[in-house]
């Protein structure tokens, strides 16, 4: 059987961390494939339940990324962001979700080195933490074969 | 005529306000229910004794309630401390709502946030040593047996957001659970939903939630959400030194930072 390959899904910054991973790519430097990058406008804007949500849909671990504190294209996003990344990890924690799955970083647009060795490092610990099948799943594909198997009455 | 009844008619007779909100029987001896006095002759309606724990200050907001004119609230602390909590985040203005503090000897009406704020000052603050004890129970658990102990408790979750109804800090008009485009939070009750929907609650609630534990109390499945609340009240504390409905004049700690917070998990 081949080796089981994580889903990584990683929410970062406009300005900073998608930057830095596009620098990631024009330096020819290559690393894991299992990340799916979403972009949005600031860290601030990366509500908790966008990560619960990327668990529900089948991720197995997840990356948040933005700005260096100070960095913040709105000034002040990355703060605010951090301060319910703090609240959010312990209420993550006292629930029994992995804290192992779900990292958080800062990635500068001059860090596309620090991106990649970022997203092999997560990949790699996910991959030893097999899936997340624990989490329960929005729709997986046995419950859609259910519900499109289901006849309907006239 | 009790002390609380009393003042409860005085204020009635002098038109000092309209309605006075307080604890009546319930359609059984051992449960309550508010009651809405509005006519000095209905004021001993009222009663207060230990199975009196609704929060009552959830119904200020009301639009119904105000429609009534300026009330009065029969106030355990915790319901004084969520008054001050609505006024922080301008929710009530100062002097449109009167406490009548129960529990702690004589009725004295509060008609002020400053009166408020200067009986709440003598009042024991914080978690009990028991309310302690269970969240330290659960945090001692190891991780599975955290994600069991959940689980089984939100697996009963019928998601009838009795606890959202029960909150007087749940006063959002359009809830998240109610938007539909994208559909946040799943609407049958299913494990995914409703870990959801206690999580979203929890995090919504943090830094604001004076812990009144009305939720729990509401919830007919028993499950103790009270929790992830004092988690995060008690997170919110230490981390930001949060604690809401102690003054009106403090920032909520999620709607400001600090350069120097802590960040030892973000690499």
């Amino acid at each position: 059987m081949a080796e089981f390959e994580p889903k990584v899904v990683a929410f970062v910054c406009n300005w900073c961390t998608y930057a830095g991973a596009d620098l990631t790519g024009t330096s020819r430097m290559k690393y894991a494939t299992n990340v799916r990058m979403i972009r949005l406008p600031c860290t601030g804007r990366i509500d908790f339940m966008l990560l619960l949500q990327a668990f529900g849909h089948g991720a197995d671990g997840i990356i948040v990324s933005g700005c260096h504190p100070g960095d913040c294209h709105y000034s002040a996003g990355n703060f605010h962001a951090r301060r319910r990344w703090m609240l959010f990890r312990e209420l993550l924690d006292f629930a029994g979700i992995d804290l192992r799955r779900v990292h958080f970083s800062w990635v500068s647009a001059a860090e596309g080195a620090k991106w990649a060795e970022l997203v092999n490092d997560v990949v790699n610990q996910v991959r030893a933490l097999g899936p997340y099948d624990e989490f329960p799943k929005r729709l997986n594909r046995q419950s859609l074969e259910q519900l499109c198997s289901v006849e309907v009455g006239r | 005529m009790n002390e609380l009844q009393q003042t409860a008619k005085d204020l009635l007779e002098k038109n000092a306000v309209a309605v006075v909100i307080g604890y009546g029987m319930g359609s059984e001896p051992s449960l309550r229910r508010a009651v809405f006095v509005r006519k000095p002759d209905q004021a001993p309606q009222l009663i207060f004794d230990e199975s009196c724990r609704q929060n009552l200050a959830f119904y200020v907001l009301k639009p119904e309630v105000k429609a009534l004119g300026k009330a009065a609230v029969v106030a355990r602390t915790p319901t004084l401390r969520t008054l001050l909590q609505l006024a922080t985040e301008n929710q009530i203005t100062d002097e449109s709502v009167v406490a009548l503090p129960v529990g702690n000897g004589s009725v004295q009406p509060l008609t002020n946030f400053a009166a408020i704020e200067q009986y709440l000052a003598n009042v024991p603050r914080g978690f009990t040593a028991q309310e302690q004890q269970e969240l330290a129970a659960i945090k001692s658990k190891t991780l599975a047996d955290r994600w069991a102990f959940w689980k089984s408790e939100l697996s009963r979750c019928i998601k009838c957001y009795a606890c959202r109804a029960a909150c007087p800090m749940c006063y959002c008009s359009k809830c998240i659970v109610e938007v539909n485009q994208p559909q946040w939070v799943p609407v049958p009750s299913d494990m995914l939903g409703n870990l959801e929907w206690n999580v979203i609650r929890a995090m919504h609630l943090a830094g604001r939630c004076i812990s009144c534990g009305s939720c729990a109390d509401a919830c007919p499945a028993h499950i103790r959400i009270d929790l992830l609340n004092q988690l995060l009240a008690t997170e919110a504390m230490q981390q930001f030194g949060a604690e809401p409905g102690l003054s009106v004049r403090k920032d909520y700690a999620l709607a400001t930072f600090k350069p120097t917070d802590k960040e030892e998990f973000i690499r």
